[in-house]
């Protein structure tokens, strides 16, 4: 199976402070892969390092077979950040249009992806309100339907449910499954565990490095645990030991 | 393509942003407006003279004198209590020959003026004693000589004043216009452009609209044309505020009143977005103003540099305002066309080319490609 999402001795320092001390970790097609650490293990600068937001300071990063940093790449690939970054001033139908012809989208195509991608979300009928006016969930839910814009290969999600509640949580994760059954790459962080046994592959991030990956039911049985929970806390312990 | 999508977003955010727009369209408009007061006003002082002993003549003469009103005393201590008290701005008062004058000195135009008042009432008052004299020794002389002196005295000059610009009604409001119509423009398209990109940095928006593939050069260029056009727009507005609401007359042609505007505005843009980059907030970017903005109105020509030391000259030659205000001078105020104002055109787009070359390296701070 290719690689979607292939990192390799992927470092990055801040000044004296080492935020990624060589992280290995790869992305590939039909499964979701869960980026699982504690805030402030670097789960948000991996993933900017690896799409060249931030200078990585040793290491590399290719996405779809191209070394990243790589603008071309960023096409094919849907990012959705922690925080929801919308236009506030704008409707969600034209937040939808600017960032579809960001990726290149145009005409019917990109008028008939965008009413595709707001049906997913569940946002067909509040298209043309002001996105002031939205609901957290809302904004939430729209944020998602511009990663997925343009029929992504690879989707990198930081957090896609903080914050919002079961229902939305559920929907979203239905969605991801969708996509992932669709062929398509998933790159979701997290630091709700309850979230973690529903993807195919746990990648723990402790202290700049990826200390385990694997599917939740190796892991478990690795740690000698029943949750995914027990995983996480039991390796801190190891690591901090 | 894209640059289009970016320039189309930002003109529908701004235009339905009500706030925005009212800083960007009436704000100008209102401060014109105080400013045309402020600088026009009738600044000329009036005073009030004391006298003690002082002949009538004198007195009735100085009382003569425009904005100029006397009151008699009956003693010097009165007068100077009238002094003490602020009902006078000076007193004159006579010691056997001599005139003691002493000012309140509150007010220096004040003094001025009261100076002025005292200086030409004795001047007169002695030439018309002079005169008398004159005329009584001329009743002396034969009638035939009379006759001659008689023709000689009636030519007296006529003094005709005509002006290259404006009327007797230019004042200095009219002097500040042309470089004020230049820092509006330059001030708010640098603050709203500069907030502008801060806001999608801060909102994240900047680091989504980086995961696609656009490039740098484009939201550069996207920026650069929707605030060049409200740019455009906030001219027309100024310019038709000093035309036809200020009464302001433009000798040169309005053409390149627009096309210095535009200008300057592309170099404010960029220098908005350049700066921005260097503030975390939108506080920290109006914490720029008084160090990027407020100076640059010091050195542009406002007060005369010709007479200060010679660095100011120095720094106002790499201020984008001074090449904007001297243009704006020159079209304004001499009716200059294109051959007087290339020179500063010519600084300013160099101003821009090398901004927005920065903002396109600046952006790779936050996307390497």
């Amino acid at each position: 199976m290719q690689n979607l999402l292939d990192i390799r001795q992927l470092e990055k320092r801040f000044g004296d402070q080492v935020v990624l001390r060589g992280v290995n970790l790869q992305v590939t097609a039909d499964r979701i892969t869960g980026l699982i650490g504690p805030s402030g293990s670097g789960k948000t600068t991996l993933i900017k390092t690896a799409l060249g937001m931030e200078k990585s300071s040793g290491g590399s990063a290719t996405v779809l077979g191209k070394t990243m940093p790589n603008r071309l790449a960023l096409a094919k690939m849907g990012y959705m950040a922690q925080s929801d970054a919308l236009y506030l001033d704008l409707t969600a139908r034209e937040n939808l249009q600017f960032f579809g012809q960001m990726k290149g989208l145009t005409g019917t195509k990109l008028k008939d992806d965008v009413e595709h991608v707001a049906g997913i979300v569940d946002l067909t009928t509040s298209l043309d309100k002001r996105v002031q006016a939205f609901s957290g969930g809302m904004k939430r839910r729209l944020s998602l339907a511009i990663a997925l814009l343009a029929s992504p290969q690879l989707l990198i999600l930081d957090e896609p449910t903080v914050g919002i509640d079961p229902a939305l949580s559920k929907q979203i994760w239905a969605e991801l499954k969708r996509r992932r059954d669709a062929g398509c790459g998933v790159l979701v962080t997290t630091h709700v565990m309850s979230e973690a046994e529903q993807v195919d592959s746990v990648a723990l991030l402790m202290q700049g490095t990826i200390i385990a990956n694997d599917t939740p039911q190796n892991l478990k049985k690795q740690y000698q645990v029943d949750s995914i929970e027990g995983v996480f806390l039991k390796a801190e312990k190891e690591v901090e030991d | 393509m894209r640059t289009l999508a970016i320039t189309n977003r930002i003109v529908k955010e701004l235009s339905r942003d009500k706030r925005t727009l009212a800083l960007l369209f009436l704000a100008p408009i209102f401060i014109m407006w105080l400013l045309s007061i402020m600088f026009s006003a009738n600044t000329k002082p009036h005073v009030t003279i004391g006298t003690y002993n002082v002949s009538s003549a004198l007195v009735q003469r100085m009382d003569k004198v425009k904005n100029v009103k006397t009151k008699e005393y009956d003693s010097k201590a009165a007068a100077q209590r009238a002094l003490k008290d602020y009902q006078v701005d000076s007193i004159v008062t006579k010691n056997g020959s001599d005139y003691h004058v002493r000012y309140a000195n509150i007010d220096s135009t004040k003094t001025a003026l009261s100076r002025q008042a005292f200086q030409l009432a004795l001047q007169r008052t002695q030439a018309t004693a002079t005169q008398r004299t004159i005329h009584k020794l001329a009743a002396t002389l034969p009638a035939s000589v009379q006759a001659q002196f008689g023709q000689q005295s009636s030519a007296i000059p006529s003094v005709k004043s005509s002006y290259q610009y404006g009327d007797h009604n230019t004042n200095f409001f009219s002097k500040v216009i042309p470089v004020f119509m230049g820092f509006f423009v330059f001030f708010f398209v640098f603050l709203i452009s500069g907030i502008g990109l801060l806001k999608e940095r801060t909102s994240g928006t900047l680091d989504r609209l980086l995961a696609t593939p656009v490039r740098r050069g484009e939201i550069v260029a996207g920026y650069m044309i929707s605030y060049g056009a409200v740019a455009i727009l906030q001219t027309v507005v100024i310019v038709a505020t000093t035309i036809w609401l200020l009464k302001v007359e433009v000798v040169g042609s309005l053409f390149w009143v627009f096309v210095i505007n535009f200008l300057l505005s592309l170099v404010a843009l960029a220098l908005g977005i350049f700066i921005s980059t260097f503030a975390s907030s939108e506080f920290q970017m109006v914490q720029f103003i008084p160090l990027v903005v407020l100076p640059q109105i010091f050195f542009s020509g406002l007060v005369p540099l010709s007479g200060m030391p010679s660095w100011t000259v120095a720094v106002s030659k790499i201020l984008p305002l001074t090449y904007a205000s001297n243009a704006m001078n020159d079209v304004i105020l001499k009716g200059g066309g294109f051959n007087a104002i290339a020179g500063d055109l010519c600084a300013l787009l160099i101003f821009g080319i090398i901004f927005v070359v920065l903002n396109i390296i600046g952006l790779k701070r936050y996307r390497k490609v």
